[in-house]
């Protein structure tokens, strides 16, 4: 650390600790996109917490809102057209919906970062990637260009890049998805988060690149005592790395647990459609069960629990009230009428 | 990782040149890589080179003065004493197509250089900032779109004050033609932002504290820049064959100034007669349009990563 770096964060940088190990906090959050059409809610009420060292993985299939929630954390929602109505997102205790823009961005990259799903199109296509991991510490540590450029090259190996020392002057396009799925965590990383967020960061890689990258980002949490959050809409990617599951459903938290009680006995019908139509080796010959429809149209999400139209065990009043998250076991969340039956079936 | 690209590493010790490797000069230098293997990029080079010594040293070339008139000899065909022969003036033409280059490639680079400048930076407004900002900017573009280039032109340059300097008389033109130029110039900028701001790494860099001012600097300008480049090239061009125009009119450039337009516009009366009259002064004009053209496709070319 030079000089000129201490007085930059003794000056510029807000000090942001913990509080009880909390580091990010979202609560009641509502997120609405206001377009020609109408008022799609993408997310309706949403509450969760993230403690340092914790992988959460918040689980959805494709419109539940979970990116969403990642960009609204992030502070990257276009708005307009989406608005957020009410609700909190406090990192250390501190309300970025609030806090000013700038102050925010700063917030950007040294404390909270993302990894985003296509590699390829998160970089800039028109720079080789050792300057683009370089600028991060050129920007928000006033490194000069050769420190910075040699960050870049330790940060390229630590990520496991081959011969990173040569290839940090090549373009994005010059590397296969899975280096350059590599090469964006090392710029989300660059400057110690304190939370990092990927959003469905295998995606678009194939099944050996994708344990490859997930053991990656579990072993970089560890190493750096991370808050993770993990957006996926695949079950079998979190297995191993989360510590908890939030699983989303039409902009709502429909259960909560820790991954183990999980996967053993799922408190919501809608966790239980998932694992089921998750397709296992012990069970050939069966016809794989699916979950039947389609998730709501934002617009018009039905009355009751969103998701009685494709639940097998919706009753009356599933079509009436809607099911608040209310714990159902110790440790347990979950927001469905009959959580204690589907527990125990 | 058998996957992986082998990438080309042309530098032999990276790390240590890789220290002062800057945001502009790492694309500029790899451009600059890839551009000199190009035989297109020093055709074009050698060719501007020498446009732009004839435009700032023309005794270099020649030793004959442009304006002096040898009425005796006017028309005369290209011979040993003229090698390109004689105007209706009696004035040498290989002469005056030397000394023509100063006043056309003032106003084509000038004239680019400041359409690119003023309509690329209210397109990368427009464009990045969208909504009010942008329907503000857009109309007030197309108000000057709308003007045809002949009435904007007269309208200028008449109301600007009369002047003998030649560099302001060649201001005037730019002048003229930056007005009316630079809408359409800020249009394709403005439809390019728009095109990269919605791209993934736009997003990865705002989400990664990037400043708006850093994003369009980094990372919406460099990506957005290559049609800007190419249309620059091309425009170049038509600049100058435009300020032909205005002074074949009677309103840009006038004699005594030498200028290939006005030489142009001098010898379409004898067309069939005496060609070469028209010829040589087209020929550079033709030549120096194509140079920049030249130019400008190595440099678009250079500029695209993918291509290397």
């Amino acid at each position: 650390m030079t000089v000129q770096d201490t007085t930059r964060t003794d000056d510029a940088r807000v000090r942001y600790e913990p509080q009880d190990g909390v580091l990010l906090e979202v609560e009641d959050l509502f997120v609405e996109f206001h377009t020609a059409d109408g008022i799609a809610t993408a997310i309706n009420g949403v509450s969760f917490e993230l403690h340092q060292g914790e992988s959460l993985a918040i689980l959805g299939e494709s419109g539940s809102g979970k990116s969403v929630t990642a960009q609204a954390i992030m502070g990257i929602l276009d708005m307009p057209p989406a608005v957020i109505p009410s609700g909190h997102i406090r990192y250390c205790g501190q309300d970025l919906l609030t806090m000013p823009e700038e102050q925010r961005r700063k917030t950007r990259g040294p404390e909270v970062s993302m990894i985003f799903q296509d590699a390829l199109s998160s970089l800039n296509p028109v720079f080789p990637v050792g300057w683009q991991i370089a600028e991060m510490f050129r920007v928000h540590r006033g490194m000069n260009k050769s420190d910075a450029l040699q960050q870049a090259v330790r940060l390229m190996e630590r990520v496991q890049i081959p011969a990173a020392r040569e290839r940090v002057k090549a373009y994005p396009h010059q590397f296969s998805g899975g280096m350059r799925q590599r090469i964006m965590i090392a710029m989300a990383i660059a400057l110690d988060p304190a939370v990092l967020i990927a959003d469905e960061p295998t995606t678009a890689l194939d099944v050996t690149v994708q344990a490859q990258i997930m053991s990656l980002l579990e072993e970089l949490q560890e190493e750096r005592q991370m808050g993770l959050i993990l957006i996926t809409h695949d079950l079998g990617v979190v297995a191993d790395v989360a510590d908890r599951i939030a699983v989303m459903y039409a902009g709502r938290l429909v259960e909560k647990a820790d991954v183990d009680a999980l996967y053993a006995s799922p408190a919501h019908p809608y966790t239980r459609g998932l694992l089921e139509s998750i397709p296992r080796l012990d069970q050939k010959g069966q016809t794989l069960a699916a979950i039947g429809g389609l998730p709501p149209n934002l617009m018009r999400i039905p009355p009751g629990c969103a998701f009685n139209p494709r639940c097998r065990m919706a009753q009356d009043v599933c079509r009436t009230d809607r099911p608040e998250l209310r714990e159902v076991a110790p440790g347990r969340l979950s927001a469905c009428h009959f959580a204690e039956e589907v527990i125990d079936a | 990782m058998s996957d992986a690209a082998i990438a080309e590493t042309t530098s032999a010790a990276p790390t240590h040149e890789g220290g002062d490797t800057g945001p502009a000069r790492s694309l500029a230098s790899d451009a600059w890589r890839t551009m000199r293997r190009s035989p297109f990029f020093w055709i074009s080079s050698a060719l501007i080179a020498v446009f732009l010594l004839m435009a700032i040293w023309p005794s270099l070339f020649t030793s004959t003065d442009p304006t002096q008139a040898v009425l005796s000899d006017a028309r005369v065909r290209p011979n040993s004493e003229a090698w390109f022969g004689r105007d209706i003036q009696g004035y040498d033409i290989y002469s005056r197509c030397i000394y023509g280059a100063r006043a056309s490639i003032l106003v084509g680079l000038l004239s680019t250089v400041l359409t690119t400048l003023v309509g690329g930076t209210v397109g990368v407004f427009a464009g990045y900032a969208g909504g009010w900002t942008d329907t503000l900017l857009s109309r007030l573009g197309d108000i000057f779109f709308a003007i045809p280039l002949l009435l904007g032109a007269v309208i200028v340059l008449v109301t600007l004050p009369a002047t003998d300097n030649y560099f302001l008389i060649v201001l005037k033109v730019v002048l003229a033609l930056v007005v009316l130029g630079w809408p359409s110039m800020a249009r394709l900028m403005r439809s390019s932002v728009i095109q990269v701001k919605p791209n993934d790494y736009v997003q990865a860099a705002r989400a990664l504290g990037a400043s708006p001012w850093r994003v369009i600097r980094s990372h919406i300008v460099p990506n957005a820049l290559a049609p800007m480049i190419v249309v620059a090239t091309i425009n170049l061009g038509a600049y100058i064959s435009a300020e032909a125009t205005l002074s074949y009119l009677g309103i840009g450039l006038q004699p005594p100034t030498v200028s290939w337009g006005v030489d142009i516009s001098a010898a379409v009366v004898g067309m069939r007669t005496t060609p070469h009259m028209l010829f040589f002064p087209s020929l550079f004009l033709s030549l120096a349009v194509l140079a920049f053209i030249m130019l400008g496709d190595v440099v678009r070319d250079a500029l695209d990563p993918k291509n290397r």
